[in-house]
Order: structure tokens, then sequence, then C-alpha cells
């Protein structure tokens, strides 16, 4: 066998996590990228039916999207709660966290829910399907495309984290984590963090006329 | 004569399960590359077939709608299944932890699922070729490719997974560069081909995000009737070309950039020198890399785009000639009295350099918006993104496949007859798109099958360069072929290179290197005195 010198992958531990935070930092850049083509459309849109959009803005239901908004700042919270309670040796308390985290996520998708269900009744559809009675269909069409596009590609997200924070969350509690080796918790926090920040974008242009 | 007995990455493991399982970038790096010649053999059948039907006025061997369709299936397997993933997917993933000094790139298995993207998004554009092709060229352009009937779909959702393949490489060498070079080397002794897919990978994880979601909408326009990119439904097909844009023109600096990689390499071994301003090459390479982004514009002269918006792209455009020029200068700084050997990677470089600058000068005319308009969409834009295209990454993928040969395979191919096959590449290229200038400057359109009979005598011109250079494929395949089994065993390092790659065995051991590599100085070494940062 080769001497361990030129079989070992990693130089150092460091090297390793770093390597692992430096592959997220690019995976989130890339996901704010996927992201800003839809801001883009929705600016473009946005200036070129100004009336129509704000029209169709004061047809949302403000109170169930500030409620999302405050579920999700609260599932971020906590994930940074567990981060540190991880780092601080104290994996169950961290599962607990996180999966209390993933929890608030289910809630804010079925929120989402609540409201594609509304839209789907008034005919606030995208596209083609697009019937609405109260806001001019021109324009308002392409309102509802993007809200559909920006909300769902979010909810999708959404969906993933929610999935890796259970995952993070039954592991951490069954004691695979600690002081030692925090760095998948790390990662799953910075991801959900990365949710977070791109709902608190999404609210404001598609809730807050 | 056999390999060496000893336990290369080649031997270690002959079940196709351990090729299909493998984490080992090398062996990952040679997938790439097959599958990528595949489809360059695909699609230069398409381009064969393309210039056969323009042989004659008339009707040759096809109709116009089977004729369109060859274009796209011809563009979009070139495009996307060939030049983006030829060079960094191929000859990066096997060389940059060779050149860096590492076990393998940051994330194997990333990297093994990324060759599984590329072949799961081939199979699917492959599936939509069979269903008859789209008839949309390889740009989409809405709202033709929203209304018409062809298979856009699948064609679309497979270019959409591919481009996850690329943004994981992308990901992945970031991160392997960042993070797994050997103690000692520092980044300005980086050699500059890990430099060029540095830049390359940027590019890749920042641009093609933006493509992925562009296709969508696209898809979305196609069945649900989204409105997006639809006047009818108070959308604007403008956006499309700009969001479509913004990711491809990055994406020909996708294609050139690791060319230029390769070409510093390939320089530097033929001529026996040291890089004649090392820093000058990364810093154009990154400047490349930043300034590709702010000139998407420049496709859409004739889009109505504002005369301010044309004139800013315009000048920005511009700055990427100056960025090339000053590589171009410090490869023939790195050339000029240098120990030249004459060898098929140098004849490829020669040929590469040409090619960049003629074609990279003409396009810098196709900057300025009033000669532009006389140009747009002529056959002359086919003859110019050809010369950077195919002259320019065609030849570096060559040079890197005759320079590279030895290291992947452990043996040494027939020298006179690639150098014979070279020039005949040469001259071919020449003879197929100096005429396509003389066609487009005449006021031949691009994408048309049919032309008036005076145009004639160029199109058959054309065509006799693409049978000289279908003839030259030919030649390098089949000396390739013979000599994976019967050449000459190479040795480690035929070429006297002092590139780091060449500092472990050929083939490499699946560890890469049997001792620590060491990088006591500069990039190169080829003569103490001249290292350029030796402290």
């Amino acid at each position: 066998m080769p001497p361990e010198a030129v079989t070992e992958h990693w130089g150092s531990e460091g090297a390793r996590r770093q390597a692992a935070y430096l592959g997220m930092w690019v995976f989130i850049a890339t996901e704010v990228l996927l992201f800003a083509g839809l801001f883009t459309a929705y600016g473009v849109y946005r200036s070129v039916y100004p009336e129509v959009f704000r029209a169709a803005q004061l047809t949302m239901d403000v109170g169930l999207g500030t409620l999302n908004t405050f579920l999700l700042v609260t599932s971020s919270i906590l994930v940074a709660l567990a981060v540190h309670a991880v780092r601080g040796d104290r994996p169950g308390l961290g599962g607990a966290l996180l999966l209390a985290a993933a929890l608030l996520g289910v809630v804010f998708l079925a929120v989402k829910g609540v409201e594609y269900a509304h839209h789907v009744k008034e005919g606030g559809l995208p596209g083609d399907a697009y019937r609405f009675t109260e806001v001019p269909r021109v324009g308002a069409s392409l309102f509802f495309t993007l809200y559909f596009l920006l909300t769902g590609f979010h909810a999708l997200h959404v969906t993933v984290g929610v999935g890796v924070l259970t995952v993070l969350g039954v592991r951490s509690a069954a004691g695979t984590f600690g002081a030692g080796y925090a760095t998948p918790v790390e990662l799953g926090g910075m991801y959900w963090h990365l949710v977070d920040v791109v709902w608190l974008f999404v609210y404001p242009i598609l809730y807050l006329a | 004569m056999s390999p060496p007995a000893a336990e290369s990455y080649l031997t270690d493991g002959r079940t196709v399960w351990s090729w299909l399982t493998t984490h080992d970038h090398k062996r990952i790096g040679l997938m790439f590359l097959g599958l990528t010649l595949f489809f360059f053999l695909l699609g230069g059948l398409f381009a064969l077939a393309l210039r056969i039907e323009l042989l004659t006025p008339g009707r040759t061997i096809m109709g116009h709608l089977a004729y369109n369709r060859m274009f796209t299936l011809h563009g979009v397997t070139m495009v996307w299944l060939f030049m983006i993933p030829a060079i960094p997917s191929a000859f990066g993933n096997f060389l940059v932890p060779l050149m860096i000094g590492a076990r393998d790139v940051a994330f194997p298995r990333l990297n093994l699922a990324s060759v599984y993207l590329y072949v799961l998004g081939a199979s699917v554009t492959l599936w939509g070729m069979l269903e008859g092709g789209a008839d949309t060229g390889w740009t989409f352009y809405t709202p033709y490719s929203t209304t018409t009937g062809t298979a856009v779909l699948p064609v679309l959702l497979g270019v959409f997974i591919i481009g996850f393949s690329t943004i994981l490489t992308g990901l992945n060498f970031i991160a392997t560069v960042h993070t797994l070079r050997a103690p000692g080397l520092t980044w300005m002794k980086l050699p500059l081909f890990v430099w060029a897919i540095y830049g390359t990978s940027i590019i890749q994880v920042l641009a093609t995000p933006v493509l992925g979601m562009v296709l969508l909408l696209v898809a979305l326009e196609r069945v649900v009737g989204a409105g997006i990119f639809d006047p009818a439904r108070g959308g604007d097909p403008l956006l499309f070309q700009h969001l479509f844009w913004f990711y491809s023109h990055p994406a020909v600096y996708i294609m050139v950039l690791p060319s230029m990689g390769v070409i510093s390499e390939a320089v530097c071994a033929f001529s026996r020198k040291n890089a004649f301003s090392y820093r000058m090459i990364v810093y154009s390479t990154l400047g490349i890399a930043f300034v590709g982004f702010f000139t998407w514009g420049h496709h859409m002269f004739a889009s109505g785009q504002s005369t301010f918006g044309s004139g800013a792209f315009g000048a920005m455009s511009m700055l990427v000639a100056i960025f090339t020029a000053i590589k171009i200068f410090s490869w023939l700084g790195t050339l000029y009295r240098g120990s030249i050997a004459l060898e098929s990677p140098l004849l490829y470089t020669l040929g590469f350099m040409f090619f960049l600058f003629f074609g990279g000068m003409i396009g810098v005319a196709y900057a300025t918006t009033s000669l532009n308009l006389h140009w747009h969409d002529t056959y002359s834009v086919v003859a110019h993104f050809h010369f950077i295209m195919v002259g320019a990454t065609v030849m570096a993928f060559l040079a890197a496949l005759h320079y590279w040969f030895p290291k992947m395979s452990g043996r040494c191919f027939p020298a006179k007859l690639a150098n014979g096959a070279a020039v005949l590449i040469i001259f071919g290229f020449i003879t197929t798109f100096v005429p396509q200038f003389l066609l487009g400057n005449l006021g031949m359109p691009r994408r048309y099958a049919d032309y008036p009979p005076h145009f004639q005598s160029l199109h058959v011109a054309s065509t006799a360069g693409a049978s000289l250079l279908a003839f030259g494929f030919l030649i390098i395949a089949g000396y390739l072929a013979w000599s994976l089994k019967s050449g000459a065993v190479a040795g480690d390092n035929p070429w006297g290179s002092e590139g780091f790659e060449w500092k472990s065995a050929s083939p490499p051991p699946t560890h890469n290197f049997s001792t620590p590599p060491k990088y006591p100085t500069g990039p190169h070494e080829y003569a103490r005195e001249e290292v350029p940062h030796a402290a």
C-alpha cells in the first residue's frame, strides 16, 4: 500500500471544513442567481404595468403572508440556536430545535396551500388559466404567473429544507453531531437561512402594495 | 509491450462496474472525454449534412424543415454536449488535481453525479432528437420556440439537466483549487491551466442558473401558456433574449477560457520557456471572466435595444479583445527565442493563435454597431463564431488531446502522422470558414437552406474544406485508437515538460503521486534564472 501521505484526501480537518463551507457558499450563489432571473422578470413587468401590479397586490392576503414571514423568521432563529447548541456539545437540544424549525416549515407550507386554494377558487392563476375578474387580465395574468413561480420555487426549497432539517434533527437527537462534528448542521442551517432570506424579498414585492 | 504492471488508475479495477462507481477524478475525466468525443462526432455528422445540402442551390439532400432541424441539432450538440463540457469536464477533471498535487477533487461523489447528470441530460436531448428534433436553432428564441410544433420540450429539458452537471463541475473546481493545493503551492504559482479552469468555474456557477430558469420559463410557456415572453399575453420576447444571452455570452468564455489555459501550458512546454508574463495571463483570464458578464447586449443590436445600450455593450465587448490581446502577446513573447519543439500540440497552438487573433479582430468590428447592422444574421457571423469555437476551442481541444494523450494512456502516438493531420485540419478549417466570411459579406443570410446560384462557388469551397476537416479527424481517430493499444510506451514525461502534472507517473497511479509532490519555485521551471516569482 502507498504511504498515507499520498492516499489521504484532505491535508487536514480544517481544509475539509473549509471546502464544505466554500462549496455551500458557491451553491448559495447559484441559488441566488436562479431566483434572480425571476426577480428580474418581476421588475421588468412591474415597470411595464405599475397600476395593474398594484391592483393585483391589493388582492393578496397580507395577513397570511405576514404570518408566513413570522413562521420562517422564527424557524431561522431556531436553526441558529440549534447550531449554537450543537457547537456547545448539546446535540439533544440541537435536535429538538431543528425538528421544531422543520415543523414551522411544514406549517408555512400548509398556510401557502390555503392561499393557493384561495387563488384557484378566485381564478388568480398563471397564464391562460387566468379567470380572476377583479383585476384586468393583461398584466395581472403576468403578476399571477410570477407569483406562482416565485412562491412555487420558494415552496420547493422549503420542502427540501424541511427534509434536510428533519434528517439533521433526528441524527442530532441520536447524538451523531457534537462540538467535534457540527459541519452538517452548520451547512443545513446555511441552506435554511437562504430559504428564509429569499422569502424576505418575495414577501414585500408580492404582498406589500 | 504491455503497460507497466504497477497499479495505474487504468488497471486499478477493470470491471465496468468499477468505472461506473468510480470516484477517481482521472476516470471521471476520461469518461467525460469519451462522451464528449461521441457528441463531437455526432455534431460533426450534422455539420457535414448541412454542408452537403448547401453544395447546390435549391434542394440537394433535404427540405427546409429538415435543414432547420439539422442546424439546431448541430448547434445544440456542439455547444451543450461537446464544447461546454469538453475541456473543463474532461481535461479539467483529469488534470486539475494532478496539477495542484491533490489526491482528488474536493467532492468526488458530486463529481461522479455530474457525469450521471450529463448522461441523463444528453439522453433526454437525444430522445428529443429522435422525436424529430427542434427547429429553433440552439438559441431557442421566443416567440418561435414557444409556438413551433417540433420537439422543443425534450431538448430544452435535456439542456436544463446538463446545466446542473456544469454547475456541479464548476463548484467542485472552485472548492478544489481553494482547499486542496499542495503545501507551498500559492495562488501565484498555480499552473495557468488551473487558473483558466478556475475562471471558467466562476462563470459556470454564476451564469448557468439563469439559463436554467429561462429554459424553464420557455417550457412553461409551451405547457401552460404562462405568457412571460408572449406579447399577446402582455409579455415581452426581448426579455428572453436578455436572460438567454446573460448566460450564453459568458458561456462563450466557458468554451474559450479553458482553451486559453491549454495553450498557455502547451506554449511553455514546447518552447521550453516560462510564460513571458505569468501574472498578465492570470489577470487577463480573470478580466475576461468578469467583463464577459457585461457584453450580452451585443447579440441584440438589431433587436430594438437603445442606441446607448448598444454602444455601451459594444464598448464592453471591445474590452474582451484587450484582455485577449494581452494573452496573445504573452504567448508570442514566450515563443520568442524559445527552444521550439514543433510537435503536433504546438502546431495546433499556432493554429489556435492565428484563428483567435483573426476571429477576435473581426469580433471587434462586429462590436461596432454601424458595421454590425451590415453583418447581422449573415453567414459571416457564422464564420466569426466558428473561428472562435472551432478555430480556437477545437484547436485547443486537439492540442490538449495530443499533449496529454501520453499522460492519460501511457502511450505515444505516431508523431509525423499527427503533424500531417494537424496541417490538414488547419488548412481544412481555413478552407471551410474563410468563404463563409465572404458569403456573409455579400449578403448570404445564416440558417438558410437555399441561395442564389452566384453564391455556389464559395459554398462548394466551404464544403470542400469541411470534407478536408472530416478526413483529418478520421486520421486522428485512427492513429489515436491504434496508439491506445500499440503505441510506444511513453515513459513518465515524453515531452520533457516541466508542468506539475508530469511529475507523477504516466499513466498516474490511483493516488496520483507515489511521493508527496513538492512545489519549490514557480508555475514552470524551464530556466531557473527566469522563474518570475522566485523569492
